[in-house]
């Protein structure tokens, strides 16, 4: 074979690579953004003012979602301000301080396992743990307790993997200036890796907000009268109103729904959105 | 043994009269105020380290004065680096590392358990062979290790970065923008940056390992004049691979040389770098600084 030949070859089974892979890529999206368009197609109607301020009527076939909105960013609020805490230092012991040893692989693939946890169980959990055992009752706090066992190992490894980015150069040249283990990571690591740590703290937050098997058992409701007043208080929340509208309401308003549906992708789009162009900043800014 | 280094040729006119001394004779006498003026002495008695199993260097003795530029040389992995490493004690956060013999930073052993090696490497900074600015601004690199030691005030600490990019030849180039992101400056600007940033501790000590190899010409030969702009005070001990360059910079040289795989890399010799260029006592060090190996 001559050499012109062979590349030629070569050039088309680049092209063609080149046209299957990108038509795969664009297929996904264009699934994407007709779930999207459909979405806002039917709700889009739903969205006026009556919607955001009034609670529901008429067992919801009525009326606004006001209190499902609150009860959501609620739960999601005290999801967060467990998870992130808890989820960001266990990352940085096991990027930072964990020995390499056989009880640190066993951690790691627990956590891996516990990312593959159905939901449902999750909720299960929560019921036995943080509703009876604990005596937390249905409540945002053991929802969100629920939530946070979900939601725990997708922050644990983003936060891991982000550490593992940052070179040890940086490092040393902090260690080398006299300071501590602790200051380095906090004044010098964590801040590089801030960007990784809160990508992966929004995906696993927008999955936990979407989330219904965890909190059926554990503190969402079908109908309350007024907001929720405290973390012992049970809520109502975009997900399972969705799906207790759904499977019990005869005659469910169709428009409502969907607008409901429309605020949660809405609201989770536009977490994701900003974070995305924060991020895009900060690599403008930091570059290895 | 240590002493034959010290009184080899006129150490009197490149290292001043402190150098004729061990630096234990510090406290000496009516001599109090030249000795404080000359602090940032190493002494090594038969140092050895070994990585786990590995003993990768053994009995090194050296003594290496203040206010001057040593420069270790030797082929690579004969752990020039290694020993470096030994005198800021970053070879503690490795792991699995021993050091054996001793260390003193003018007279005051620095390996034994009264030395906190947070302290230490105030007084010893290191500069590495790739240029590792901080993800901050010019400013807040050089303020780290200043805030590190608890200084808050923004006046004292804007004193401190000014005088430190001064004495890195920054300053010039960086003083109307000192709130630029450290990324967006040249990779030579940047090496003079984190030489900057180690100046801001105020160390007696700076190591450079390699410093200038990841850069071009004249960001080399603008290190270079640093250096030499540096030395009257701090001491500075460099690894280089350059010959040219330790022959430019340095008043010292310590050739290492790991003979064989299986044993650990020694001091073969250390004397003044005129000497040690033109005539010296050691027919492996002629060879290797004539580019016969290594
Ligand atoms: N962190 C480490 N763990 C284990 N062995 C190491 C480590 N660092 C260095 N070594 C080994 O120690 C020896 C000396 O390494 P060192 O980096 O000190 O050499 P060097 O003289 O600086 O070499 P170069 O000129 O290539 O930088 C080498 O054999 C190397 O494999
Ligand atoms: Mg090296």
């Amino acid at each position: 074979m001559s050499r012109s030949s062979r590349t030629r070859k070569a050039r088309t089974a680049e092209a063609t690579a080149k046209v299957v892979t990108g038509a795969i890529a664009l297929s996904v999206v264009a699934v994407a953004i007709f779930v999207f368009v459909y979405i806002v197609y039917n709700g889009i109607g739903a969205l006026d003012w009556t919607f955001f301020s009034e609670g529901p009527r008429d067992r919801g076939r009525e009326g606004g979602i006001l209190p499902i909105i609150v009860g959501t960013l609620y739960l999601i609020g005290a999801t967060a301000g467990l998870t992130l805490p808890i989820g960001v230092l266990a990352g940085v012991y096991l990027a930072e301080y964990a020995p390499r040893n056989f009880t640190t692989r066993a951690i790691r693939l627990a956590i891996t396992n516990m990312a593959g946890v159905p939901s449902i169980v999750y909720g299960l959990f929560g019921l036995a743990a943080f509703v009876l055992l604990a005596g937390f009752g249905r409540s945002i706090i053991a929802a969100a307790l629920t939530l946070t066992c979900m939601t725990l190992p997708v922050v644990i490894t983003a936060t891991e993997e982000a550490l593992r980015q940052i070179p040890q150069d940086l490092r040393q040249a902090s260690l080398a200036l006299g300071a501590t283990r602790l200051r380095t990571i906090y004044k010098v690591v964590l801040p590089a890796a801030a960007p990784g740590i809160i990508t992966g703290a929004i995906l696993g937050l927008a999955r936990a907000a979407g989330e219904t098997a965890p909190i059926l058992f554990t503190g969402a409701v079908f109908q309350m009268r007024r907001l929720p007043d405290g973390p012992s208080s049970q809520f109502m929340a975009l997900p399972y109103h969705i799906y207790a509208q759904v499977t019990s309401v005869p005659g469910w308003n169709r428009e409502l729904i969907w607008g409901t549906a429309l605020v949660l992708v809405l609201g989770v789009s536009i977490v994701s959105v900003m974070a995305a162009w924060w991020r895009s900043v900060q690599r403008r800014k930091v570059k290895w | 043994m240590v002493s034959p280094l010290l009184v080899t040729g006129d150490g009197t006119l490149s290292y001043g009269a402190g150098s004729v001394t061990l630096p234990r004779a510090d406290a000496r006498e009516g001599a109090a105020s030249k000795a404080a003026d000359l602090q940032g002495s190493f002494s090594l008695a038969d140092v050895s380290v070994a990585y786990g199993r590995d003993r990768v260097i053994e009995g090194v003795s050296m003594y290496i004065p203040p206010r001057a530029v040593t420069a270790l040389i030797g082929p690579s992995g004969c752990g020039k680096s290694t020993l470096l490493r030994c005198l800021n004690r970053m070879n503690d956060e490795l792991g699995n590392v021993h050091v054996g013999g001793t260390i003193t930073l003018d007279g005051a052993d620095i390996m034994g358990r009264a030395m906190d090696p947070v302290e230490l490497r105030m007084r010893v900074g290191q500069v590495f062979q790739r240029p590792n600015p901080f993800p901050m601004t010019i400013w807040d690199n050089v303020a780290y290790g200043p805030r590190t030691q608890g200084i808050r005030k923004r006046s004292e600490l804007d004193e401190l970065v000014e005088e430190s990019l001064k004495g890195a030849a920054l300053w010039a180039e960086v003083k109307n923008n000192l709130k630029k992101h450290a990324f967006e400056l040249s990779g030579g600007q940047q090496q003079r940056l984190c030489i900057a940033r180690a100046l801001a501790t105020k160390p007696e000590v700076i190591l450079m390992d390699e410093p200038a190899s990841a850069l071009d010409p004249i960001s080399t030969q603008q290190i270079e004049d640093t250096i030499a702009q540096l030395k009257d005070s701090v001491t500075i001990v460099i690894v280089t691979h350059n010959m040219q360059q330790a022959a430019r910079i340095s008043d010292q040289t310590a050739f290492m040389l790991r003979e064989s795989l299986d044993e650990p890399a020694h001091l073969v010799e250390m004397d003044e770098t005129r000497k040690m260029f033109t005539n010296p006592d050691d027919a492996r060090t002629e060879s290797y600084i004539t580019g016969r190996f290594g």
